[in-house]
Order: C-alpha cells, then structure tokens, then sequence
C-alpha cells in the first residue's frame, strides 16, 4: 500500500515497455495489455484517493532515500484526484480507441498503443512526483510520445505536430531554465523543501525570474491564450481516438502544474500578492475565453470547433487559478474533472461520426440526430453542460467560478464566465439544429449512418452519464477533496 | 413557519420525470404514450391537491435532499406561494394534456413524442420552481425550465421556428446567467439561500449595490415574465403548437419568472428593504410602462395568437404592479391574479387552437362570423374576455378589484388609473374578435361545426373554471385563502 504514489506510473511505463514487446509479437496483444496496464494505474489512483481521504497525504521515497536528496512521490488530496481524473480518462477512451483505430489507423496499432501508455506514464508521473527535476523529465516523456501519437494521423498530421514540437520544446525549455535558476538560490529540487527556503528569497530577483519562467512554461504547455496557436491544427488532424485521450487531460495537467506551483512551492502569498502572477493569467484567460469562444463560433470543422472550445475551456481553469481565492480555484480544478469528461465525451462523439460517415464539416451533419440517435443524445448532454444547464456538472463549475469572482468583486471576471456559458450555447446550439431540426440530404452518408459499434458507444454513454452524476455529486467533491486544497490559499 | 418531513414535494417532481420517461420509451404506441401523459398529470396535480389540508393549516411539507453546493441542498417546501403556483400548473397539465391528444392527432403534427416528452419535462422544472425552497433550487429548475421548453418552441422546424427558438434561447439564456451572478452575490453578502418570509437579506450592503442587485434580478426574472423591453421573444415563440403557447407561455413558463418575482421581492429582500432602496418604485413604474405599451401593441397585431401574447405581456406586469406596490391587498390581488389569469388566458389559447385546428384561420380579420360557425367555443372566447377586461362575475374582476384596494392602501393612486386605463384597453383588443366573430355576416360560416370534443371539453372547462373562481373565489381550492396567507406572512413584518 505504501508503494502506491509510485505505482500509479510504473506499471503505465511498465506496459508501455511489454505493449511494444509483445505487440511486435502478436499483434492482437496490444489492445488487452494496453487495457491491462491502464487499470491497473486506475486501480492504484483510486486506491491511492481512498487512502488520502482516510490518512492524508501519503509519501513514498524512491530508492529509499529521503528527500531533499531523494526523489518523492506525493499522493495529497490535489495529485490523487488528479491521477483518478487522468487514469479514468485513459480507461474510457483505451477501450473506445479500439474500433476507431483498426477503421483509422490500422498497422500502426503497437506503435499507438505503447506510445499512449508512456505518454499516461509521464502525465501521472507530473502528478505525482513531490520533485521539480522529476517532473521536468516526465514532462519530457509526455510531451515526447504526445508528438509521436499525433503525428500519426491525416497527411496534414505531423506538419500540424512539428508546430508543437517547437513549442513544445521552447515550453519545456523555459520550466527547465526556472527549476534551475531556483535549484540556484535554493540548492533544493524537492516542493516541500523549497517552499520553506523560498520565503526568505521572495526578495531575491532570480525568484522572480524563475517563477515568470515556469508560468511561462506551463502556459505554452497548457495553451493558456496568447500562446496557443499551436493547439487547433493538432486537435483537428490527429487520429480521433488518440485527441479524445490527449484532449481531455492533456492541458489539464499543465493546469495542475500551474496550481501545484501556486500553492506547494512558490506559495499563493508570492505568486498573488508579491508578483501580479496569478492577476496576470486571470486577465489572459479573461481575454482567452472571449477571443476564442468567438473563434469555435466561426469554425465548421466540428473537430476545430472542438478545439477552440478546449482553449476557451482551458482558460475557464486558468481564471479560476487567476482569482486566487478558495472559491476561483475550487472552481478551477472541478472545471478541470467536469471538462475532462465533457470534452472527452464530445471528441469521442466526432469521432464516431467520422466513424460511421467520414464526415467533420458541421453542415453535413443534417439529420445524424435520428440516425445516430444514442451518440447524438449523448452529444446533447455534453453540449448542455457545456453551456452550464443544470444538473449536467458544466453548471457547477460555472457556479463556483462567479462565486470566486463575487468574492474577489471582480465583476470584470464575473461577467466573462457567464458570457463564456453564452457564446458556448451559440455554437453549440448551432450543431443541435443541425442535428436535429434540418433533414438529412438524400446523397450524404448520413443517410446510412447508425450508431456506432458498442465498443465505441459504450465509452461515449458512460462519460455522458458521468456528466449528469458529476453534477449530482459535485458538493461532495468539493467538499471531501476540493476543499482540503483550496483552504491552502 | 412549521415544517414537517414529506416525500410529497419530491413525488410532484419526480412523477411527470418518470412520465416522461416511460413516453419516451413507447413512442411507437401513442395511445399508450398519451395514457403516461394523462397518468401522469392527474397524479401530480392528485399529489400536489393532497398537500393542500396541510398547508392551509400552517404546515408546510418539506424535504431536504442531499447538497448541491457545500452548505445548500436541493431541498423542496411546500408554502402557501408554491402551491397556488403548483396547484394552477399542475391542474391546467391535466386538461391541457387532454386537449394536446386532440390538437397533435388532429392537425397529424410529427414528432409527437418528444412533444409529450418535453412537456412532461417542463411541468417537472415548473413543480420544482414552485416548490424551491432556496434560490439555487429555484434555479436549477428554472434553467432546465427555459431548456425543456426549447424543442417545444421550434416544434414546426420551419426556418421561422428556428429562428425564434434561437431568439427564445438568445433571450432567456441571457436572463439566466444574470441570475446566477445574482444569486451568488446574494449568497456572498449573506451566507444563505433560504427562502424566508419578509426576507433575509438584511441591510447589509449600500442602497446601490442592492439596487444594483436587484438590477441583476430584475434582468433574470424579467426576461422570462416579459417585462418591456424584455418581452419580445415572447410573441416571436407563439410558433409553438398552441398547447404550448396556452400552458407554457400563458401559465408554466412566464409565471415561473413572475414567481422568481414573489420568491425575490417577499423572501429574499423583504418588503421593508425592498421599498427602502427604491426598488418598489422602479419594477412598479416598469410594470406600468409594460401594461399600456402591450396593451397599445396587442391592438395592433391582426395575428390571434400574438394578439393574445401581447395580452400575456400586460397581464404579468399586473402581477408585477401588486407585488411592487407592497401593500396586502395588492399582493392579494397579485397572486390571485396568477391563478385567474392563467384560467382566462389558457382558455383564449385553447379557443385559438380550437379555431386554428377547424379552419387553419389563424388571423383576427378572417374570424367574420365564426361565432356561428363555432357558437361554443366563441362563447368561452367572448367570458374569457369579459374576464380579462375585469367585468364581474369572472375571476378577473375579482383580482382586479384587489389590485385596485392595493393601489389605495398603498397610497399610489395613480397605478389605480393605470389599472382602469388598462381595462379600456383590454376591451380595446379583446372585445372587437368578439364582435367580429358573433355580429360581422361571412356567407361561408353558416352552419355549425364546432371542433373535435378533444378541444372543446378543455376549453369549456377553464371557462367555467373561470366562472367559478370569480363567483366563489375560495372554492375548494382556496386560492383566496393562500394568498391571504402570504401576504400576511410576507408583509406582516413591514408592511404598507
């Protein structure tokens, strides 16, 4: 039990290791072991949540050694609520991928599949680890196998990817230089350690520089606006399985980064109140959610609609982090469980569309309503909760997001979340009409559409059903997990 | 206030929830489909009428479920407020559902089960508003209300139904996210929800941040009871099937935002507070404004059923003017007037459909001598009107004439012209249909041809309902009694 923080990414990296050894062998081991290896991280989360819930934080040392000098692993209420969000995520869209791979991506299942572990293996390894190198190295590991799984994809695919590799890098790059500048003042690399040496620094200029820079970073790695225009074109031309993984917690987990920093190493009192940090981000979010908000209105690709939402959803988690009190950030992390499962939800649904009619173009979709008549009630609610109705989970975060903005009286903040749930009512309401209220041209291949195979259906209802019980259950996740963290601020 | 423990709040919410379901699921089989919709609405409304005994005597049914947000749950009560709101929508579900069977099959509409499915819906989200006993509840309910009714509005999937449903959404949305700012700055400055009789919300901030929290309000509440200049996609959502236009967006929907209205002004802020930063004065004023501008529209339309709808428009702002005024006699006279009008107006819609479905006439100028042609249903049509425009001995009068002592007690005698202003221009709008209808000669309107019993069976029953709430105001359902009760309640701390 006490070897939990630790398994929840080894045994991800362990099967990615056998998925691509035994892959090459048989192929059809690929798919079970992958499946394997992802429950397994499951397994652990959950248990790892139970336990937290029950005895706190749990602590585990590699190798032994204690930290400073040693690297930690930490389960504490923020990285195993994390790491449930991440491995469940996972869980869903492994079993849907199946399908959807063997129509879209057929001999390149080993390679997809392996990479998609040691791509989980280095997010829950971000969330878990207590060290700031440590978390840089899994960073790499993600960002590195993130590349690779969505350059397989359309022709446009690795040209859209490439974007993102430099960004990516640069991102990287700007983490890795501030972890050093504080390793410099600091002479540690453990969180725990360091946010008891940094006060007495706070004056220090290097601090500063090293806490403008691992923003920076995360802000490039999580496409908080104005840096992310390298996220469209990737969301729209990777394979849709791989995007329904990749855009659920992706981002979220430079979002979880940005909120470790603010309240276990650089310590809320700095990032709010000696540096503008935290006001900074909320007004690029601010910004971000209009401006892209109106973007996903524009878009009639449904995937890049799609995309641009993330953004704009993206930055919701980022006002929320913004605010800086108890409130924002509660809202912040339930928008970013409630948005894992109400993006993965949508992207799984285009990606059945595509694959029973090969269409993306938000015209075509005249009529899939009565065709596709599961997928598209799924889509419904996802869209309804998008737009905040109660009691789909989208309207709680909304709720505790202008709760956050009443606190601080910052009606600016307050104003856009609300507008945020109206623009995306426009454009979701949009592709509803479509769906459901205009007939379907007799020569499209809606007109032979259906519901997707059950493999690919069942993941789609059950997060879609996850969005309703999220929004039932949301006060107890507050209050049981939520709560415990945002009373650091 | 004494409360006890009841699952019966729950059961009204949940039947028409469980209805719904079982409509979806026999969708092949409409008369077994249109069964789960009678079912249904007889046992709501049969749920909801046994709650009565006790709320009459002072014991409020309530049930606390679990929590929504940290510190609020989703709890219902069952107050002498919410069952005048719950027992009017949930009487006129039954007769409406009747006539629905009668307007859908007759006019063979498409997609009659997700018709039913929504409606049922919607009664759902209107019990919950009804029954609401903190602000977040209410508006829970009060946004699946304004979603559950958007497949109802755009039901003709016309290019023109479209178009007004996204008006619908452009607007009601708009309400709803002012609303929720609303109510977490009402949460932020108190620390609760709960709706208590004469308000909790103390004086605790400036006279502006609560005008400008009732300003808030006023925007989310307005939209939906269609105070000017939020009205318009209230005559634009008459493309819905007539049913709906008559239970939805004369009695569920619109009065749901009236109610927002009650809740606020008389449990939220509380008289006192509420007249003392000026607020009283502005929603009086703007609820004047909207019943002479609608009732100037509504002559100008030659459409019946907007017509109608600008009627609607003046009729809730009556509502609004009693609340406002503050004084027991005018919101005496509000809150019946929830009642008496939601009769009177259904029973309009209903004639309208009725005519509608018989003769596709769907305009005032081509009704000439359908009186003849539709002797009974044109009689409904004419005491309906009589009703409206406050004449004895339908309802109407009888709210009408408390709203007028409230204007006196009030000591704003001026809202009383208002009040009498506005009867003349309600004959102005309403008796000439009448008069056309039974006096103008039309050669093809000779003989008798009533529509299908589907029809006229409602219709005629709202019109005697009409009667009788005007003859006997507190028959067996006391609506006098109950809005008695909370005016007292509500005004008892600082009335005047």
């Amino acid at each position: 039990m006490d070897q939990l923080p630790v398994i929840i990414p080894i045994s991800l990296l362990l099967f990615a290791f056998f998925t691509f050894l035994l892959g090459t062998v048989r192929r059809s081991l690929a798919y079970p072991l992958t499946l394997v290896g992802v429950a397994t991280s499951l397994i652990a989360s959950c248990l790892g949540l139970f336990r937290v819930l029950q005895y706190g934080a749990q602590h585990y040392y590699l190798g032994g050694w204690t930290p400073p000098l040693g690297i930690e692993y930490v389960l504490d209420h923020l990285s195993a609520f994390m790491a449930v969000i991440v491995t469940f995520i996972a869980f869903i869209s492994i079993i849907y991928s199946r399908r959807s791979f063997l129509q879209e991506v057929p001999g390149k299942i080993v390679p997809l599949y392996s990479l998609m572990l040691l791509l989980l293996a280095g997010l829950t390894g971000i969330i878990v680890t207590g060290d700031l190198f440590n978390l840089y190295v899994f960073l790499e590991i993600s960002s590195l196998a993130a590349y690779a799984v969505m350059a397989i994809g359309d022709d446009k695919a690795p040209i859209a990817v490439f974007r993102y590799v430099i960004i990516g890098t640069i991102g990287a790059c700007f983490y890795l230089l501030g972890v050093g500048f504080i390793y410099f003042a600091t002479g540690s690399l453990n969180m725990a350690d360091v946010a008891q040496i940094l006060p007495s620094l706070y004056g220090s200029r290097l601090i500063v520089v090293a806490a403008v820079f691992i923003v920076i970073g995360m802000a490039l790695k999580m496409a908080l606006f104005p840096l992310h225009m390298w996220l469209p074109d990737v969301y729209t031309y990777s394979p849709s399985a791989v995007i329904a993984l990749i855009a659920p917690i992706m981002t979220k987990v430079g979002a979880y980064v940005l909120i470790r920093m603010l309240i276990s190493v650089f310590l809320p009192n700095y990032l709010s109140n000696v540096l503008p940090v935290t006001l900074i981000i909320g007004w690029l979010a601010a910004i971000g959610i209009i401006v892209t908000s109106i973007m996903a209105i524009s878009q009639t690709d449904f995937r890049r609609m799609l995309a641009y939402s993330s953004l704009a959803q993206i930055s919701y988690v980022a006002l929320g982090i913004g605010l800086a009190n108890p409130m924002g950030l509660i809202g912040a992390m339930l928008h970013i469980l409630n948005h894992a499962f109400m993006k993965g939800c949508l992207f799984e649904v285009s990606g059945a569309i595509r694959y029973r009619t090969g269409l993306w173009q938000i015209p075509q979709f005249a009529g899939l309503g009565r065709k596709m008549r599961w997928t598209m009630g799924a889509f419904t609610v996802a869209a309804l909760s998008m737009v905040g109705i109660p009691p789909a989970c989208g309207f709680f975060s909304k709720w505790y997001l202008v709760l956050g903005c009443v606190d601080a009286s910052n009606w600016v903040f307050a104003a856009v979340v609300v507008a945020s749930s109206l623009l995306n009512a426009v454009y979701f309401f949009r592709v509803l009409e479509k769906v459901y209220m205009t007939p379907p041209d007799t020569d499209t291949a809606v007109v032979e559409a259906s519901d997707p195979p059950v493999g690919m259906l069942i993941p789609i209802l059950i997060l879609a059903g996850g969005i309703i019980i999220l929004g039932i259950v949301n006060a107890v996740i507050v209050t049981q997990i939520l709560e415990p963290v945002a009373s650091t601020l | 206030m004494e409360t006890y423990f009841s699952l019966k709040p729950l059961i009204a919410v949940l039947v028409s929830l469980l209805s719904a379901l079982a409509i979806m699921l026999s969708g092949r089989r409409p008369n077994i489909r249109e069964l789960w919709t009678i079912l249904g609405s007889i046992t709501m409304f049969g749920v909801v009428f046994s709650m009565l005994p006790d709320v009459l005597s002072g014991k409020y049914p309530e049930i606390i479920l679990f929590n929504v947000s940290p510190g609020i749950p989703l709890s219902l009560r069952v107050d002498a407020a919410g069952i005048i709101f719950g027992l009017s929508a949930s009487l006129l579900w039954i007769i409406t559902s009747i006539y629905s069977i009668g307007y859908m099959r007759g006019l063979c509409e498409k997609k009659q089960t997700s018709y039913y499915t929504c409606f049922a819906l919607c009664l759902s989200a209107t019990m919950g508003i009804a029954f609401a006993a903190n602000l977040l509840t209410f508006v829970i309910f009060y946004e699946i209300l304004t979603v559950a009714t958007y497949p109802l509005v755009i039901h003709k999937e016309t290019p023109e139904a479209i178009q007004a449903g996204r008006k619908y959404l452009a607007y009601l949305l708009t309400g709803e996210v002012a609303l929720i700012v609303a109510i977490a700055l009402t949460y932020q400055l108190t620390g609760t929800m709960d709706f208590i009789p004469g308000g909790f919300l103390g004086d605790i901030a400036g006279q502006y941040h609560l005008l400008g929290l009732f300003a808030l309000f006023l925007i989310g509440f307005g939209m939906k009871s269609a105070v000017i200049p939020l009205h318009s996609w209230l005559p634009t959502a008459m493309i819905a099937p007539t049913p709906v236009s008559a239970l939805l967006h004369a009695v569920a929907v619109v009065k749901a935002g009236v109610f927002g209205f009650v809740r606020v002004i008389g449990f939220v802020f509380g008289p006192t507070l509420f007249h003392d930063i000026g607020a009283g004065n502005l929603l009086a004023i703007m609820a004047s404004i909207t019943i002479l501008v609608s009732s100037v529209l509504a002559m100008c339309q030659d459409n019946l059923k907007r017509r109608l709808a600008y009627s609607t428009v003046g009729h809730l702002s009556y509502i609004l003017l009693g609340i406002a005024l503050l004084s027991p006699a005018a919101w005496l006279g509000g809150l019946l007037h929830i009642v008496n009008h939601a009769a009177m107006k259904i029973t309009l819609f209903f004639c309208a459909g009725a005519i509608y479905a018989k003769t596709h006439c769907e305009k005032v100028s081509e009704l000439g001598g359908i009186g003849k042609q539709m002797p009974i249903t044109m009689g409904a049509f004419a005491l309906a009107s009589i009703g409206l425009v406050g004449m004895p001995p339908i309802n109407g009068f009888i709210s009408k004439w408390f709203l007028g002592q409230g204007t006196l007690e009030a000591e704003q005698g001026v809202y009383l012209i208002i009040l009498l202003l506005s009867s003349l221009l309600n004959a102005g709008y309403l008796f000439p249909i009448v008069r056309r209808a039974f006096f103008v000669q039309s050669n093809n309107r000779t003989k008798y041809a009533e529509a299908s019993a589907f029809l006229l069976v409602p219709l005629v029953f709202t019109a005697l309902l009409s009667l009788f709430l005007g003859l006997v105001p507190d028959g067996i359902f006391h609506f006098y009694h109950l809005a008695g009760d909370v005016a007292r309640g509500v005004l008892s701390g600082g009335g005047r």
